[in-house]
């Protein structure tokens, strides 16, 4: 109740830590600091594909669907920045829209794929035996059967929409992450760290999380990159095919696709995706092998 | 004949001599990352007159390795011989072409690395790979290798040197593919052979062949050789001169004899004293508790499925019984593949037996880990032989040490951090560790980190699993002193594993010996003081090296040993029979050994009675 009782003048048992961890802004620039010069240029690129991501229709001089240019394949002007396209769009708008789909769509398919995959893949190591058993062969069927015939089913039964594709571009890359994550975790389980907790009396949940999983974080990450990547080349092979994202939008792989006449005369409008495309997904996995490598090596 | 003008008996070599190796200030250093010069090795100069041994010794992190390399021209990469001169015969190789070198490598300079079984090639034979060297130089023709090789194979000691060649190196055992990197070495003939620890990953009892064959070829072949070692009592058998190494500095030169007798240097002082732990052992005070801590009957674990009578398909583990009271320590000896880990992990509950009984101060404990309480858990910890694979590289010093005392005592926050400081000053690390992954902590650290995460849940019972194998001498004689005062301060009770018996006499009350999963001896301290031992703790005695020079007996390989009948295959007979040299013929070769007691108090799997293993064991130690 009250506090007049209290000895102010005896000191402390213990002395109040003093503050650990300076503030994010600060810790985030010293952990950009250390990052290798790739990891530099890669975080650059990715951030700027971010905000892209968020304010990018925002920043587009023209909606997307709209028939601004009478010419097609018009190079870059002072009206077009990034020229027009193959039906006489402003390509600037129509890649500002893009990004968002393709960051979008292939991060959270890749980020779907790796946590189904790899939370699978710890269930089976932890749990051994015909949990193993039974999951791995259901993947092996699953990697059978091909992708784009899956989301062509898919599709046809459930009509196309981003849920959809996200979910079936996700799905399709689970069983490739599985089989990687549970070759790590096997490996992992057989350390003797694990088997010191396993004589602790651990439950297998806390094993896998704590004991596994941050040993593995690495060659996931360096996984998660390469699966954004055909995710990526999936999303673009599908809109070719009309089972994409749905015009009027786009995302960056169809733009290459509806452009592709525009090659011959060196339009921006096919360069310009592209390169939207390799900078991202290139920028993606030179941040991820330039992140410090704790644990193991 | 001979020249009447020189002396018919020359014994020493003339001084004007050159000596065959010569360092001088010899400097390697490598770029740190925060982009400062880290000296490895600092002026080390040293001579080899042609065809004698000399031995680099010291710690790990002394530099010893970094400077065998140096002699071939090689150092690790980011790290450079910044000052200094190497010449090897007529060869100054600091100033060799990196050609000249590749023509020096595996030519005129060997080396022959510490793990065998990691230096060869597992998909292609032995013969390939040993003759090998001399093809690339372009030395000898296949066929003649092939017949040099077998030379050396002979010279080595090696079993049917004629065709071990054409096996592949997953089929031989550590010291016999050691002696095939040897071999491997020698082929052409080489002025220099550089030998890395080449006996350290061995039993004792297997390097004892080892050396005996590397000093005969050696000795015969008149070969100058580098022996890089941390063990002074292996040393003293193969080398002429030593140098003692610490962080990168020369401590002390000098003859073998002299550092051996009458060493100058504090720290060659400090290793001698290593290399024969002397541990403070408990008082003789009577047992209190009549109940056992630990109990163990007729213990029988392995692989594989159990059959009807509860034996498992690859038994590891035989019929073992023993008692561990509380405050007391018990050693459990072996070679690689006797049980002794198998021992520990079924204490632990992390392999179930096929069958036996153990109890936990009188209570029966369950067999696997599913039939375990908390407390159980809590009252036994296992410590690993190897703390880089133990501690888990992801978390840090305090994280590690937190968890038992979150899981077993729900200790959080401020009086966890205040338990960890009190568990590192405990294992005498300083408290700022915590905060530290366990990645930046060294070998011994380590070792300390990983005892104290067993401390951390207060058991009452610690598995060390050769705690001190993979540390150096003086690092593994501070652990044991650490145990020591923890069971003397704590009470806490331990079963320890080690292949080592000095180790084990210094610090248990009573020893255990393993045999390919049986108990062979089993008794109090005292009872391995003296002879009779059983057969195999009588081998396993005589194997450890005594600093003393000419203690490793001459020739190649064991004596005789008297004949038996042809092993019948799968009879349930004495498994030591194939080694045993006081077997007996027609009674060891038909029928399984009793179990007795000898009068200093151990009992003993074996036929042989008190008098007649006395009067074979007292023989030997006359030899």
């Amino acid at each position: 109740m009250s506090g007049a009782s209290l000895p102010t003048a005896a000191p402390a048992p213990v002395p109040a830590p003093a503050t650990k961890r300076a503030a994010f802004p600060a810790r985030a620039l010293r952990w950009t600091r250390r990052l290798p010069l790739s990891g530099k240029v890669g975080l650059a690129f990715v951030l700027f594909w971010l905000v892209i991501a968020l304010i990018g229709p925002l920043l587009a001089p023209y909606p997307i669907g709209a028939f601004v240019d009478e010419n097609v394949f018009s190079p870059a002007s002072r009206t077009f920045l990034l020229g027009s396209d193959y039906l006489g769009r402003d390509v600037l708008s129509r890649l500002l829209h893009a990004a968002r789909y393709t960051v979008g769509l292939g991060a959270g398919a890749a980020l779907l794929a790796c946590t189904v995959g790899t939370g699978l893949a710890l269930v089976a190591a932890v749990g051994r035996g015909w949990v193993d058993e039974l999951l791995s062969r259901f993947m092996d069927t699953v990697i059978s059967i091909p992708s784009k015939i899956l989301a062509l089913v898919m599709v046809a039964a459930f009509g196309s929409s981003l849920w959809l594709l996200l979910l079936i571009a996700g799905l399709t890359y689970v069983p490739g992450n599985y089989r990687i994550a549970r070759a790590l975790a096997v490996n992992l389980n057989q350390m003797d760290f694990v088997s010191v907790a396993r004589a602790r009396g651990e439950r297998r949940a806390y094993i896998a999380l704590s004991e596994i999983l941050p040993n593995m974080l690495h060659p996931l990450l360096a996984d998660f990159g390469l699966r954004f990547v055909f995710i990526v080349l999936l999303l673009s092979a599908l809109s070719f095919l009309g089972l994409g994202v749905q015009p009027p939008q786009a995302d960056l792989g169809s733009l290459v696709r509806e452009n592709i006449s525009g090659i011959a005369e060196g339009a921006p409008a096919i360069l310009m995706p592209a390169l939207a495309i390799a900078t991202l997904t290139v920028s993606v996995n030179l941040l991820i092998d330039a992140l410090p490598h704790r644990g193991r090596n | 004949m001979s020249d009447p003008a020189t002396a018919p008996d020359t014994p020493h070599v003339p001084p004007h001599v050159p000596p065959h190796v010569t360092v001088t200030n010899l400097r390697i250093a490598a770029r740190g990352p925060d982009g400062q010069d880290i000296v490895i090795v600092d002026d080390v100069s040293f001579a080899i007159p042609k065809g004698e041994v000399l031995a680099l010794i010291g710690e790990s992190g002394s530099g010893k390795t970094t400077i065998a390399l140096s002699l071939l021209g090689h150092v690790r990469p980011g790290a450079a011989i910044t000052g200094g001169s190497i010449t090897v015969g007529d060869a100054a190789i600091r100033s060799l072409t990196p050609a000249a070198l590749r023509d020096l490598r595996g030519n005129r300079i060997a080396y022959v690395a510490q793990s065998a079984a990691s230096a060869f090639n597992p998909s292609r034979t032995l013969m390939d790979q040993v003759v090998e060297p001399a093809l690339i130089h372009d030395l000898l023709p296949r066929p003649a290798a092939e017949a040099k090789a077998v030379e050396l194979f002979r010279a080595l000691g090696l079993p049917k040197p004629d065709t071990i060649g054409q096996r592949y190196p997953h089929q031989l055992s550590g010291g016999q593919l050691q002696r095939l990197m040897a071999a491997m070495a020698l082929i052409t003939d080489p002025e220099l052979v550089i030998l890395d620890e080449p006996t350290t990953a061995l039993d004792v009892t297997t390097q004892i062949g080892v050396l005996q064959a590397f000093r005969a070829v050696v000795r015969d072949r008149g070969t100058t050789a580098v022996y890089v070692s941390h063990d002074l009592a292996v040393v003293a058998q193969m080398a002429d001169h030593i140098v003692v190494l610490n962080r990168g500095r020369v401590r002390e030169t000098g003859r073998v004899h002299q550092i051996l007798q009458s060493p100058r240097d504090d720290y060659t002082k400090t290793l001698m004293a290593a290399a024969h732990p002397v541990v403070e052992a408990a008082q003789d005070k009577p047992r209190t508790a009549p109940v056992p801590l630990l109990q163990i009957e007729g213990l029988t674990a392995g692989y594989g499925r159990v059959d009807a009578q509860g034996r498992p398909a690859v038994p590891v583990l035989r019929d073992i019984g023993l008692t561990l009271h509380r405050g007391e320590i018990l050693g459990v000896i072996g070679e690689s593949g006797s049980g002794k880990s198998t021992l520990a992990r079924v204490i632990a509950g992390l392999l179930p037996p096929a069958r036996g009984r153990i109890s936990l101060d009188g209570a029966p404990l369950a067999p696997g880990l599913d039939g375990r309480s908390r407390d159980d858990f809590r009252r036994v910890q296992i410590v690993f032989q190897n703390a880089d694979v133990a501690l888990n590289p992801a978390h840090s010093v305090g994280q590690i040490l937190k968890r038992p005392l979150a899981f077993y005592h729900g200790l959080t926050g401020a009086a966890a951090d205040a338990r960890v400081a009190e568990l590192l000053e405990r294992i005498q690390l300083p408290r700022t560790l915590a905060d530290r992954p366990c990645t930046d902590l060294s070998g011994g650290q380590k070792q300390r980190v990983n005892l104290a995460r067993a401390l951390a849940a207060g058991p009452d019972l610690i598995l060390c699993d050769e705690v001190t194998s993979a540390l150096d001498t003086v690092v593994g004689a501070a652990i044991l002193d650490l145990l020591a005062d923890l069971r003397r301060e704590l009470g806490i009770a331990m079963v320890f594993i080690s292949h080592d018996i000095s180790t084990v006499r210094a610090i248990c009350d009573d020893i255990l010996v393993l045999y390919s999963g049986d108990v062979v001896d089993q008794g109090p301290r005292a009872a391995f003081g003296s002879p009779p031992h059983h057969p195999y703790t009588d081998l396993l005695i005589r194997s450890v090296p005594e600093m003393r020079p000419g203690w490793l007996p001459e020739g190649l390989g064991a004596p005789a040993l008297p004949p038996i009948d042809p092993l019948a295959g799968d009879a349930d007979l004495c498994r030591f029979l194939p080694r045993c040299n006081v077997r007996v013929a027609g009674l060891c070769d038909r029928i399984a050994p009793p179990r007795h007691d000898l009068a200093a108090g151990n009992a003993i799997l074996c036929h042989l009675e008190e008098g007649p293993l006395a009067v074979a064991q007292r023989a030997e130690a006359l030899v």
